[in-house]
């Protein structure tokens, strides 16, 4: 710290403050509210006492609540493996200065400006049985249409694929910005040793882009546990909660049923699963780094 | 953008030049269906939606678009409320950011420290406390109570503070030896320097917030405060009573437009600023 600003008296906490009075009311304050919540009985019939962990144990035993939390870990497994090798696989290939290549990275981000009420209208249109997009080329390839959104076995991979095709943008813009960053040099030091294109890729690209892989991973998952909207408006969660994610039991309990701590401690549940699957993959991805040096 | 010499000396084999091109196809297919379909009379469609792709097109949907009258307040409101948490993200997180990067005070350390605690809450966890709050303080069905929380981003604090370290310290030392106010070295010195990381928090707010869900559909329950995200799935919800599936289409495309204007007009800004920031 210099002189000149010691001598002053820092106005800092000012300029802080306006921040933090809306971050700790509109943020902190219900984060804590909403584990006190969790531990009360609140519902419709409002007595609101004290419950201990008996929401908590009721969820565990609540098969409704493990299908759901089921449904979400299978659909963010399905999802994140795909999302990131393609987006990875996109980025490569449109990495290049061509007219071309600008377009086609244009039409690769444009499904991510779209709010997930317009993704799932349109993809309610094309994957629904009798008039929908797929349905046709299905009957042109002269097959019999399936019930691809109310089928128990392909509510899932609806909801999987739709996001897919929603969510490819932003992960392909994080492995451009990766590849862009890294230095021309590692590239000609590797052509010098006349190293072949898959060396090259192995050796040089895919090491440079685990923080990128990292990231992309991480931002995934902890989206992906928080499904809600394409669950909501595509499935309904259906057929028979075959896709009903956390988040949408969650919604159904508070403004369906009305049971407030127990949606809350629905919602603890699984805050503290997201926050254990990134710290481990933290974890994880740290312990796998220390091996190498990192030049950066 | 400019490629680095990695990429340019590669030519894309051909298997791979046609699975982009596949993949490029997937992308684009399902948008101009919609785009087909809205330009149908609902009529035509019943039973029949492959009839999208041959004419009669028609503009009718898209008049009907223009004469709800509820369809245009939705859309003011995605604006009011998507304009009101950008600009309102904009001088928060710069304040704080300009505090946490350039000033030194007491408890500075542990108040970024509980800053970054939010990266990890996710939405999920407080919207039903965040509910109880703005009930009690009568903030439903209201512009405050639509923006308010999209204020709280952690994220954009981070960002502010990450850039704002990066700017070299002679510049305000110097203006500090001056006598200027730290107040007035923060709005003529840093700020002008932070316009490519304003621009960038700009655009993924306003997008962030246009596209927002869950919030304003528990929130606004009159459907005169919905924003179009919302409008468009109750719309949606009442698809089999109402309007065909042309209108329903054109509502779409009509949602989409200002928000794609604006991804058109910040494009170049969104990739070099992932660049530039989102990995350091």
């Amino acid at each position: 710290m210099s002189g000149a600003a010691v001598r002053r008296r820092d106005p800092g906490l000012a300029f802080v403050a306006p921040f933090l009075l809306v971050y700790l009311t509109v943020l902190i304050l219900p984060t804590l509210h909403g584990i006190w919540l969790s531990l009360h009985r609140i519902d419709i019939w409002g007595d609101g006492r004290f419950a201990g962990l008996a929401n908590y144990s009721r969820l565990l035993a609540d098969p409704i609540f493990w299908q759901s939390m089921v449904n979400t870990i299978f659909v963010t497994l399905m999802i994140v493996p795909v999302l990131t090798a393609l987006a990875l696989g996109i980025a490569l290939a449109l990495n290049r200065a061509t007219r071309g290549a600008a377009v086609l990275r244009g039409i690769f981000f444009s499904s991510a400006i779209l709010s997930v009420t317009i993704v799932t209208l349109i993809w309610r249109f094309i994957l629904a049985p009798d008039a929908g997009l797929l349905g046709e080329l299905w009957q042109v390839a002269g097959w019999t249409p399936l019930p691809f959104l109310s089928a128990p076995g392909f509510a899932l991979w609806a909801l999987a694929l739709t996001t897919i095709w929603w969510s490819i943008g932003v992960p392909m813009l994080l492995f451009l910005a990766g590849l862009q960053q890294i230095p021309g040099d590692l590239y000609e030091a590797a052509a010098l040793d006349r190293a072949s294109r898959w060396r090259t890729f192995t050796k040089v690209t895919l090491p440079s882009l685990k923080r990128t892989t990292i990231l992309v991973v991480m931002l995934q998952t902890a989206a992906q546990l928080q499904m809600f909207g394409q669950a909501q408006l595509l499935t309904g969660g259906g057929p028979s909660g075959a896709s009903r994610t956390v988040v949408l039991f969650i919604s159904e309990t508070v403004f369906g049923r009305w049971e407030l701590g127990y949606a809350q401690a629905a919602a603890e549940m699984l805050f503290v699963l997201i926050l254990g699957v990134t710290l481990l993959q933290y974890w994880l991805t740290g312990r796998a780094g220390e091996g190498e040096g990192n030049g950066r | 953008m400019a490629a680095n010499a990695a990429s340019s000396r590669n030519r894309l084999p051909l298997a791979g030049l046609i699975a982009i091109l596949l993949g490029a196809a997937i992308m684009l297919t399902p948008l101009l269906w919609t785009l087909a379909l809205s330009f149908k009379a609902n009529a035509a469609l019943v039973g029949n939606s492959a009839a999208a792709l041959s004419p009669p097109w028609t503009l009718e949907n898209y008049a009907a678009i223009l004469g709800n009258r509820l369809t245009l307040r939705w859309l003011v409101n995605s604006f009011i409320v998507a304009s009101g948490t950008t600009v309102g993200v904009l001088i928060l997180t710069s304040l704080a950011g300009y505090g946490f990067a350039r000033l030194e005070f007491a408890g500075r350390r542990m108040l970024f420290l509980l800053v970054l605690i939010g990266l990890a809450i996710p939405g999920q966890a407080v919207i039903l406390s965040q509910h109880q709050l703005f009930a009690f303080a009568n903030l439903h069905n209201s512009y405050p109570g639509l923006i308010l929380p999209g204020l709280t981003t952690s994220f954009g604090v981070f960002f502010m503070t990450q850039y704002m370290r990066a700017i070299p310290r002679d510049l305000d030392e110097a203006a500090l030896l001056d006598g200027a106010s730290h107040w007035r070295i923060f709005t003529r010195v840093i700020l002008p320097l932070t316009i490519p990381a304003q621009s960038t928090l700009a655009v993924f707010t306003f997008l962030a917030s246009w596209n927002d869900y869950w919030w304003p559909l528990i929130s606004a329950t009159r459907s005169e405060m919905f924003t179009l995200t919302v409008g468009l799935a109750a719309a949606q919800m009442n698809y089999a009573q109402t309007s065909g599936l042309g209108y329903l289409m054109a509502q779409a495309v009509f949602a989409s437009i200002p928000i794609f204007i604006v991804y058109l007009i910040f494009q170049r800004q969104i990739i070099a600023a992932m660049a530039g920031t989102a990995l350091k």
